[in-house]
């Protein structure tokens, strides 16, 4: 069999071109602005160096004392996730709300804009700034993570909600219940699953954002990265790198099996 | 009375219908309260549109409509709600969210009695899970008060859809099609105890039907219409079956069947 | 109706459930808002308001002066190309990987309806590769670079280059094995290598996902290149720690909006392309 039989090239048409050439013309401008400086890192001098740099890692510390407040940490790094999840799911859904049109094309189109510009600024930026009002540590991650979260959040719930079919809303509301209550009856159950399934992978996200967040001194795992990597406590960080990683699997695997629980029953 | 209709005409919900504009016209009748009427006719004759107007669901192109003796279109906005709390329309395939307890779902028939927050403690832990065992017991369905609606055939959705009728605190109730997903035995068990709870609150019942052996055997007046016209509004002992033979004559030339599914909105037309 | 049977006659099965499942929530999230020192009435202090009102005050108008906006520009230009360059590293390592890590690309599959047990170990640690490259957050990568090669672009460009081809080659290979292997299976049988499989059999199947998947990669690339400056890989996030730490609100303000501008125009691009390629 003759494999050109099976697919024939795709035609391109100029305007498809034109887009190839521009990614092209991106991608060289690219490489050729930045100040790359590869011979750091592939002279025989500069291998040695990053070698040691990375031998440096093992044996990780798994000294008892050290190993609980890594724990710690982690448990911090934890609550911020779910902490600012939780408080994301809550005003994203309220705004939701507004944000579907249910009070008026004005509030939907001021609503969509609030949650863009939440979402638009990643969780790290929002942490930079709330460090100012909420001091260091983790209480201004956790409301960093809520504040992008709630915008992520806010504009899926408020897709959900304007895709959803208006009749179990309208039925109640031609025999005499009210907006609120005919939306807590019909339309909330019926989005619910899917809801929460969106919050789930927002949460898997989020202790991803978690254990960061402390680079600039909004607490956790991040915090104490940074810490000893500044004072080249190589060993130190190779447990805290590890403990992220058993912590974001962990999280993972909590989150695929509510969400299989979820859409299962 | 509980309603008065004078030369109503409603347009259709959709606008495909270019070359039929009306879905009702000119209708003119008076419902007593306490009356319990049958509404018969073809697929697509506006048994679905009349009773949506009767619910203040759709508002009428032209005509004098009152329900209680009040207008309900020349009332604000809040005061018509009030009144829509009165008239209980079951639609006939009662739209219930899939994972919805049965008896979250039947419980939603008290809604308009309730307060926003009785209504959300509800959710967490059924208000009135009595009463809905009750109203659920008068269909054979007490079993299922607490499964969930999904699990539940389309004869006992049906069903579910009119406990929650016998939740509300209604004065008219207007049923669609009731029986569509019924066997004969179940269907004879619904208008009973629906003509009954009618009787016992002297609500107005209004029940559009396609069985219309079981119309005439139960109700005393008939509302026949075709084409959005009311063809003959008698006492059913007066209903012959030439009548019927005419009214049903050609059926399938008639208005398609989308007509009567069309979708609806409250106050503005769509 | 309103002489209803009181409700404990018809006990709720789920109600102890739902009692256990608040209570049990309840336990958990004490110790979740001391972990996390949860506070909100700190945000109210004196203290905190007057700095907050500060900073905040500096915000209108945005610094707009040439110099900064020039200075602006080029870092923002920087934040473009770092996530460009990592990302184009990251395919040119993630096709190879992807390649190794397919299981429908397999020629000895098909011989004996089994891969053999070399095949397997190479195919399996690939993607353990694969895991390890995308489970270590971009910002750590690009923590340890940064003591490797310096402050700098240098530093964003590889660790976005590490991150995402482990992510690339995951999707990929998840891409290519669930788009129908009837026609990668046909040309395999009939002698043809790898690569031709790949490119006659599977890619065409997959493009539009394969292309879509890399466009949204590329968007998420441009914040994670924006995060990776707060630790000295250059571009927009350096400037903004700088004028951060400074507290310099007006540079703040003009920041963030051309931070908001850049996430819109990718979002743009992107969908652009999604539309135009796939």
């Amino acid at each position: 069999m003759d494999s050109r039989e099976l697919t024939p090239p795709p035609a391109m048409t100029p305007a498809t071109v034109l887009v190839l050439l521009g990614l092209l013309v991106l991608v060289i401008a690219s490489f050729t602005t930045l100040d790359l400086k590869w011979g750091e890192l592939f002279t025989a001098d500069a291998l040695r160096s990053s070698s040691e740099f990375l031998g440096g890692f093992a044996p990780p510390e798994m000294a008892t004392p050290y190993l609980i407040k890594v724990a710690q940490a982690t448990w911090e790094t934890f609550s911020m996730s779910a902490l600012g999840t939780l408080i994301a799911l809550v005003l994203g859904l309220a705004l939701a709300l507004p944000g579907s049109g249910r009070f008026g094309v004005t509030a939907r189109a001021v609503i969509r804009l609030k949650l863009n510009v939440l979402r638009s600024i990643p969780e790290l930026v929002w942490a930079v700034i709330l460090l100012i009002a909420a001091g260091l540590g983790p209480f201004a991650g956790t409301l960093a993570l809520a504040a992008h979260t709630t915008g992520v959040l806010g504009r899926l719930f408020a897709d959900a909600l304007e895709n959803l079919p208006r009749e179990h809303e309208e039925t109640l509301r031609i025999n005499g219940a009210t907006p609120m209550t005919a939306f807590f009856y019909a339309a909330l159950p019926q989005i619910l699953p899917q809801l929460l399934s969106y919050t789930l992978y927002r949460w898997e996200n989020n202790i991803r954002a978690a254990a960061i967040l402390g680079v600039v001194g909004a607490g956790g795992l991040g915090q104490m990265l940074k810490y000893h990597l500044s004072l080249f406590h190589m060993q130190q960080a190779a447990t805290v790198i590890l403990a992220m990683l058993v912590m974001i699997m962990l999280v993972d695997g909590a989150s695929f099996w509510m969400r299989r629980k979820l859409n299962g029953v | 009375m509980a309603f008065e209709l004078r030369g109503i005409s409603v347009r259709h919900a959709v606008a495909a219908h270019a070359d039929v504009p009306y879905a009702l016209y000119d209708i003119s009748l008076s419902l007593a309260q306490g009356e319990q009427v049958a509404l018969i006719g073809p697929s697509g004759a506006g048994k679905t549109t009349l009773l949506h107007t009767l619910a203040c669901a759709r508002q009428a192109m032209s005509g004098e409509f009152t329900a209680f003796s009040v207008s309900p279109w020349s009332m604000r906005h809040e005061q018509r709600h009030t009144l829509r709390a009165r008239l209980f329309l079951a639609p006939q395939t009662p739209p219930l969210p899939p994972r919805q307890r049965v008896v979250t779902a039947v419980l939603a028939g008290r809604l308009p009695q309730w307060g926003f927050w009785q209504a959300i403690a509800s959710l967490i832990r059924p208000r009135e899970a009595g009463a809905a065992h009750a109203a659920l017991a008068r269909f054979n369905l007490q079993d299922k008060l607490y499964a969930r609606v999904d699990r539940l055939s389309g004869g006992e959705r049906q069903r579910c859809g009119m406990a929650r009728l016998l939740l509300s605190s209604a004065d008219a109730f207007l049923v669609d099609e009731p029986l569509s997903a019924l066997d004969p035995t179940l269907a004879t068990q619904m208008l009973a105890v629906l003509k009954q709870e009618a009787q016992t609150r002297n609500a107005t019942l209004v029940c559009s039907l396609h069985q219309v052996e079981l119309a005439l055997a139960n109700f005393p007046r008939i509302i026949a219409l075709r084409e959005g016209r009311i063809v003959f509004d008698l006492p059913s002992a007066q209903v012959s079956a030439e009548m019927i033979a005419a009214l049903y004559q050609n059926e399938h030339t008639a208005l398609p069947e989308a007509a009567e599914k069309a979708p609806y909105c409250m106050g503005t037309p769509c | 109706m309103s002489a209803a049977q009181p409700t404990s006659k018809y006990p709720d099965p789920a109600w102890h459930g739902r009692v256990m499942l608040a209570v049990v929530a309840l336990l958990l999230l004490w110790p979740m808002l001391q972990a996390s020192e949860f506070q909100p009435w700190i945000l109210f202090d004196k203290q905190s308001l007057s700095s907050t009102w500060q900073f905040l005050s500096g915000f209108v108008p945005p610094a707009h002066s040439p110099e900064f906006l020039a200075m602006l520009l080029e870092a923002t230009w920087q934040t473009v190309a770092i996530a460009t360059s990592g990302l184009v590293l990251a395919l040119l390592a993630a096709i190879p990987l992807t390649l190794l890590a397919t299981a429908s690309l397999s020629v000895s599959r098909l011989e004996s309806g089994r891969m053999r047990n070399i095949a397997v170990l190479v195919r399996q640690s690939a993607r353990w590769l694969l895991v390890v490259l995308r489970s270590v957050p971009e910002l750590v990568w690009a923590l340890l670079f940064v003591r490797i090669v310096g402050l700098g672009p240098t530093a964003g460009v590889l660790a976005i280059a590490l991150t995402y081809s482990g992510m690339l080659g995951k999707v990929y290979a998840e891409i290519l094995e669930s788009s129908d292997t009837h026609a990668t299976e046909a040309l395999l049988r009939n002698g043809s290598g790898r690569l031709a499989a790949l490119f006659y059999g599977a890619l065409p199947e997959a493009s539009a996902e394969l292309v879509s998947y890399t466009t949204y990669r590329w968007e998420c690339a441009i914040r994670g290149s924006v995060i990776m400056g707060f630790v000295g890989a250059g571009g927009i996030g350096q400037r903004m720690d700088e004028s951060m730490k400074m507290l310099a609100g007006a540079e703040v303000s003009s920041m963030l909006i051309i931070f908001v501008l850049l996430v819109a125009a990718a979002d743009q691009v992107s969908t652009f392309m999604r539309k135009r390629l796939a």
